[in-house]
């Protein structure tokens, strides 16, 4: 194993060593799967999941950003009045930043995109990615058509929606194959910049009740909420909201109506790769929080912010997981059906009692939920929130969250896990099974394995 | 898999009526380990550590291990491996022997260093290189603070933790990079059945305390752990002690 490096999820923690292998052709990736060994293999895109899901310890890591072109982009087939807008087929390991870059000057932008640009086609689908605009638009996975998908046998597939494979492979975290190329529909715009609409809510009653009404008037919707302020103010969150400015919103002497497509994401200087631990404490964490809030307008309305800063803020930094030092950090993120408040308050409840330092908490409201067998999304809310891994008892802290979200029949989200317990994951998903018996169908040898699906025996 | 905070799933014990081993698989079985495997000399004593682990809901299986014959670690040691993945082996087996007897009879002393070093470095070897084809795992060495000094009062036991300390720390930086961990646990006096009946040395621990700095060191991944954590000061300064104020030291 000469040429075994070390891999690890974006929150850094539990690396192991795989080979890593990295395709350039088809013929290379049908060559990779076939000869990755008995310890079996699993792609990877640009290693953003928190967790294990794209590592392999003792076997292979496909790295799929070697497949990375854009085929066609057929932009026809929005002309009509019920078309399903423009498509664009591309290689899994493209990023949503690529695809911006080649999508935005055409007037098209990518249908769901999560607070990273830097995931590929292949992992939005493995995890089956959610935005901002969950509640208008569902997952990833609903504006694929079509893809091609290299499975354990060494064969490549044309899976569409509808198939069970295809609700397999939809959020399975690439347990079913290797996604080869995906037929993705696209959004039309204007401009390349948002309009946003920003308010703040005193606590978390006020913010879930102005969510409740008025999540519907704006495609994108999202929610910081502050979980370190306690008592009347727990809960107090400044809410981002908004939708892509048509032409006519830009001011007519601005700069931006010259090139009013153009895609220009600035970025700052990367994290430095040595940072003391325990840096993200919570007097720290407590300080910016309030100070976050504080800088927030109390309301302000169709601000033109650029498509970088409205969703992908943490982009502008990269290597940002760093600040976290070497022991890293977990993210735990559910979701609770609506009717389930009561178990979200708790849980935000406990959580701001006990003071996680969580600087990167969002509540933000589900819309239907797609088909994916272990897709994570389903009506109701979510709460994204991340923590250091080294706080002392967080562990069994996370554990008691779960059996709250399993009892409110909620789910946490497996591209961000690192730590859920087996036993809990049934309850969460009850397709489980379904998914089970399928890969034992297709994948006998368990060819397609990792540290995930090794540590949840998916 | 182990989870984001280094506890395992899976855990092998050699040594499988260690106070140490046990106190320490009993807290790990709390948390996330449901696989546990118990290795040491066929006992009643084996089969009843065995069944209490069972009862707090881990699945249990004991093999036969002796520490004295390494011919036999390949084997019994590799066999464990292809049944399934281990996250952590613990190698908490040693004795203690007693000083004045064993320097009287110099077999008996032999008996100490094949336990502790000889047997270690067969069996540590045979699961190093099990855990480095799995790409990940942690290896913890059941060391002691009597091995950072000889002491008189007990330096066969303590020389036998010494070769033992410093081929942990070796394995540990050959296995740098390769996924598995090693990790060093340096108690001090640990009141257990191994010191019944022993004058008490200060900062006196017991196997709750141990294991617990071994799940937190596994959290940490940590190279070092030292129980209680002040002993890391106190020993630093004793190594530096010159020889005749240290033979005068009532240590």
């Amino acid at each position: 194993m000469s040429d075994a490096v070390s891999v690890s999820g974006w929150g850094r923690t539990a690396p192991t060593t795989a080979r890593l292998v990295r395709p350039r052709t088809q013929e290379e990736a049908v060559a990779a799967v076939r000869d990755c060994g008995e310890r079996g293999g699993i792609p990877r895109g640009l290693g953003r999941a928190y967790g294990d899901a794209a590592q392999n310890a003792g076997g292979a890591v496909f790295d799929m950003t070697g497949l990375d072109r854009v085929r066609t982009i057929d932009t026809t087939r929005g002309s009509g009045t019920d078309a399903p807008g423009a498509t664009v087929v591309c290689e899994a390991g493209i990023s949503l930043h690529r695809l911006m870059e080649v999508l935005l000057p055409l007037g098209w932008f990518v249908p769901v995109t999560p607070g990273t640009r830097y995931v590929t086609v292949g992992g939005a689908i493995g995890a089956d990615i959610h935005g901002k605009n969950h509640h208008v638009s569902g997952s990833f996975s609903r504006h694929v058509l079509a893809m091609d998908l290299l499975t354990a046998d060494g064969t490549v597939h044309t899976v569409t929606p509808g198939t069970p494979l295809f609700d397999a492979t939809a959020g399975g975290m690439g347990l079913t194959g290797m996604i080869l190329s995906a037929t993705v529909q696209l959004q039309p715009v204007e401009t390349s910049l948002m309009s946003v609409d920003t308010e703040r809510a005193t606590d978390l009653d006020d913010l879930m009740a102005r969510l409740a009404a008025t999540d519907h008037r704006y495609r994108y919707s999202v929610a910081w909420i502050d979980l370190l302020a306690r008592g009347a103010a727990m809960g107090r969150s400044v809410l981002t909201r908004g939708d892509h400015a048509p032409l006519d919103a830009l001011p007519a002497r601005a700069r931006a109506r010259r090139a009013p497509l153009a895609f220009r994401p600035g970025q700052l200087p990367a994290a430095p790769s040595f940072v003391p631990e325990g840096l993200l404490g919570k007097a720290s964490v407590g300080l910016f929080n309030e100070l976050w809030y504080r800088k927030a307008p109390r309301s302000r309305t169709g601000e033109l912010q650029k498509i970088s800063t409205f969703f992908h803020p943490l982009d502008g930094v990269p290597h940002w997981n760093r600040i976290y030092g070497r022991g890293g950090f977990v993210q735990y993120q559910f979701v609770v059906g609506y009717g389930k408040e009561e178990a979200l308050r708790r849980i935000v409840r406990r959580i701001s009692d006990r003071g996680c330092p969580s600087f990167l908490a969002v509540l933000k409201r589900f819309g239907e939920g797609d088909p994916g067998w272990l897709s994570f999304p389903m009506p109701g809310w979510t709460l994204a929130l991340d923590i250091p891994a080294n706080l002392p008892g967080l562990g069994s802290f996370l554990d008691e969250l779960d059996e709250e979200v399993a009892a409110a029949e909620g789910r946490v989200y497996l591209a961000k896990d690192s730590r859920l317990r087996p036993e809990t994951l049934a309850a969460m998903y009850p397709r489980l099974d379904d998914f089970r018996a399928l890969r034992a169908d297709l994948d006998p040898r368990g060819v397609f394995r990792s540290d995930l699906s090794r540590r949840l025996d998916l | 898999m182990k989870d984001a905070f280094g506890t395992p799933q899976s855990l092998l014990v050699l040594g499988g009526t260690s106070e140490i081993g046990l106190a320490t698989a009993r807290r790990l079985v709390a948390r996330r380990t449901r696989t546990v495997w118990l290795a040491g000399r066929p006992s009643a004593d084996l089969e009843k550590a065995a069944a209490a682990l069972r009862d707090m809901g881990a699945d249990v299986r004991t093999v036969a291990f002796d520490a004295l014959d390494p011919e036999s670690h390949e084997e019994s040691l590799g066999k464990i491996f292809t049944e399934g993945d281990i996250d952590m082996v613990l190698l908490a087996f040693g004795i203690l022997g007693d000083q004045a007897r064993d320097e009287d009879e110099p077999l008996s002393a032999v008996r100490v260093a094949q336990t502790n070093y000889t047997g270690a470095i067969s069996a540590g070897l045979v699961c190093a290189r099990a855990l480095q084809s799995q790409g990940h795992g942690s290896l913890v060495v059941l060391s002691s603070v009597a091995g950072e000094r000889a002491r008189r009062s007990n330096f066969i036991y303590g020389s036998s933790k010494a070769g033992l300390d410093a081929f942990a720390q070796g394995l540990g930086d050959a296995l740098h990079g390769t996924g598995v961990h090693v990790m060093v646990v340096r108690p001090g006096f640990v009141r257990s059945k191994m010191t019944a009946g022993l004058e008490e040395a200060p900062m006196a621990t017991t196997p709750d305390a141990v294991a617990e700095a071994i799940e937190t060191g596994l959290r940490r991944r940590s190279e070092t752990v030292w129980v209680p954590g002040a002993l890391r000061v106190v020993m630093s300064a004793l190594r530096h002690a010159p020889r005749p104020l240290f033979r005068r030291l009532p240590v």
